[in-house]
């Protein structure tokens, strides 16, 4: 893309991606670590186990229940938590589930934002009315409320849809959620550049020439439109990222077993002070991961817009 | 101006009802849900149960709950499912520690997200620009509940400087109570900050390309001073609706992670303990709460910026 090509002399932003890309190719290849380096699953369990650190036999859990530190050999690389779990595996696979959630919800929120802002922008009327009611009424609601409220039912009670079912453990339940809270925050102002747009020559130029109302919005809105929405998508990925930790950490997100950088950090803050490794492995995975995104992010939006402040709440 | 305040208001209460029809429904999705087993506890009898359902109406179709609830609501007498106790009382005791957490932590966002957004624009490109933007770029990268965790490992174990998270009220010992809000202020100002900091900057970049700057430049004043006088008035009025939005929803519940981490009993923790209860009642109470402190916050703002500048028209 055209646009994009400022990016590449912008070093700072390509280092950050290139850090971002590193971290989520280690969580693709967390079952080779699992099987190969660490010797076991993310829920396997080894309170009972002792490991060798430096000749002797230590404990992975001692007897009144602190897990062992950082061993920086193969098994317990990075220690263990209080169910004798590898932390440096979990960090693997919870990665590979946070950064899911995040993609997921990512997709649903670009997705929905930009259908919506568009029609609602371009048919204004009605449809309008109805659309904009509706994401004020979302964006009324405080995110982190709307978050943990439908995290708990949901996670309770799975999604019936009559042919769409989800139980309560799925991924896709953080996922779903996660996307839905952050539409308006995309949907409002691509709908509000859609507004502008409509009246501007080269709209009134298509329709001049005999184009159909989907031949105006594929090829003369969208592309217009695009680069609003790639300056939101990694802003919205960050988000999305945080806000499941955040709901994880409270129990209304990922379900355990199953592990995430945000349900490891909330079994870390449990067990603080004494076992700090535990908050602070997944929770400096979480920061990088974070940080690359939003440092990419930001060289993107240089690149393609320096006008926008895209601004989306946690 | 008087069609728009009663539009607003008119608008405002529609948005109010639609949330908490909403908020109503997503706890009646909950299959296991049944708030008469719950309220009866684990050792009753069916008949029990069914008398329980009885005197709190839930045999009644769903719109009727609905409205029994939101009757119970308006007239102040709404008890909680588990604790049966009420709500709203329970809700006013538990503000002192969020308005505590949302004015204290407010004005140091404001006031540091401001300073270091002009500075930065100041020195646009230079060091200071860059190393700020990095850092505030950190701070919208770590979530408040890790950033908080750390700062209690650090400055109240490791090295015992602050209390151990709690709250103490400010009119029963001042000191004690600032000395307990110190690591909360810093832990959600961190992240707000970030973000006030980098739109002011880009503001002030935006509006130093205006003629108007130019023109106060060139009959001869400093530029310290267009920045302040000329350059600051226009750039800070997005500020200040982002400040009343983001203001409002930490009052209203909104800080769930920063008064969790910290122990604050406040609104926020309230909710999160009931919606883990499944209490639908003061999750309905604190959801509209905290919605009616956002609708009313972006409705003032609208008037204020219209009081800012006169540019912009009531519609």
């Amino acid at each position: 893309m055209l646009g994009l090509r400022p990016l590449r002399r912008d070093r700072t932003a390509v280092a950050f991606g290139a850090l971002f890309v590193v971290i989520v190719a280690l969580c693709l290849a967390a079952p080779l670590y699992a099987r190969d380096v660490a010797h076991t699953g993310p829920n396997a369990n080894h309170v009972t186990d002792t490991v060798r650190v430096g000749g002797k036999a230590e404990d992975v859990v001692s007897p009144d229940g602190i897990p062992i530190g950082p061993t920086w050999h193969g098994r317990f690389l990075l220690g263990a938590d209080q169910n004798g779990r590898d932390i440096a595996v979990r960090l693997l696979y919870g990665g590979r589930n946070s950064l899911e959630v995040g993609a997921i919800a990512t997709f649903i929120t670009m997705a929905l934002a930009t259908l919506l802002g568009i029609t609602a922008g371009y048919y204004r009327g009605a449809f309008d009315g109805v659309t904009s009611r509706g994401l004020d009424l979302i964006w009324a609601y405080p995110v982190p409320l709307l978050g943990i409220a439908l995290g708990t039912s949901l996670a309770l009670g799975g999604l019936n849809l009559g042919l769409f079912t989800l139980s309560g453990n799925s991924l896709l339940v953080p996922a779903l959620i996660i996307g839905f809270v952050y539409i308006p925050y995309v949907a409002k102002p691509v709908r509000a550049q859609v507004l502008g747009m409509r009246e501007r020559e080269f709209v009134e130029a298509a329709r001049s020439l005999g184009a159909s109302n989907r031949r105006i919005i594929f090829h003369e809105i969208l592309p217009n439109a695009a680069s609003t929405v790639i300056v939101f998508a990694p802003l919205i990925l960050a988000n999305a990222i945080l806000l499941e930790a955040g709901l994880s950490y409270l129990g209304a997100g990922v379900q355990p077993p199953n592990p995430s950088w945000g349900t490891m950090i909330g079994d870390g803050i449990g067990l603080l002070p004494s076992s700090i490794h535990m908050t602070l492995v997944p929770g400096a995975m979480l920061v990088l991961a974070v940080l690359g995104i939003n440092v990419l992010g930001d060289g993107v939006r240089d690149a393609l817009d320096p006008h926008t402040s895209a601004r989306v709440p946690h | 101006m008087a069609r728009f305040i009663v539009r607003r208001i008119a608008s405002m209460i529609a948005v109010l009802f639609a949330i908490s029809v909403l908020t109503f429904l997503i706890f009646q999705a909950i299959p296991n849900g049944d708030p008469a087993q719950r309220l009866a506890g684990r050792t009753s009898t069916p008949e029990t149960v069914a008398a329980i359902r009885r005197t709190w109406g839930f045999d009644k179709p769903v719109y009727d709950q609905y409205l029994l609830t939101m009757e119970h609501v308006f007239k102040g007498d709404i008890v909680s499912y588990t604790q049966q106790v009420n709500v709203e009382q329970e809700i006013v005791q538990d503000l002192p520690p969020t308005l505590s957490l949302a004015i204290g932590a407010g004005i140091i966002w404001l006031v540091l997200g401001v300073a270091l957004g002009l500075l930065t624009a100041a020195r646009a490109g230079g060091l200071v620009d860059r190393g700020l933007t990095v850092l505030a770029l950190v701070g919208v990268s770590v979530p408040v509940f890790l950033l908080g965790a750390v700062l209690l490992y650090v400055l109240a174990y490791e090295v015992p400087v602050f209390p151990n998270g709690g709250y103490v009220g400010l009119t029963a010992d001042p000191l004690q109570w600032l000395w307990h809000m110190i690591l909360p202020w810093a832990a959600l100002s961190a992240l707000f900050i970030g973000v006030y900091s980098r739109v002011l900057r880009a503001n002030v970049l935006d509006t130093m390309s205006e003629d108007f700057v130019r023109t106060a430049r060139a009959k001869g004043l400093s530029r310290r001073r267009v920045l302040v006088r000329h350059v600051l008035r226009s750039s800070i009025i997005p500020i200040v609706a982002l400040w009343g939005l983001d203001f409002a929803a930490t009052i209203g519940g909104g800080a769930i992670l920063t008064e969790s981490v910290f122990n604050l009993h406040g609104v926020g923790q309230y909710a999160a303990q009931s919606i883990g209860q499944l209490d639908v009642p003061p999750v309905l109470v604190i959801v509209m709460f905290g919605s009616f402190f956002v609708v009313v916050m972006s409705a003032l703002t609208d008037i204020a910026f219209a009081v800012i500048d006169p540019r912009i028209r009531l519609a």
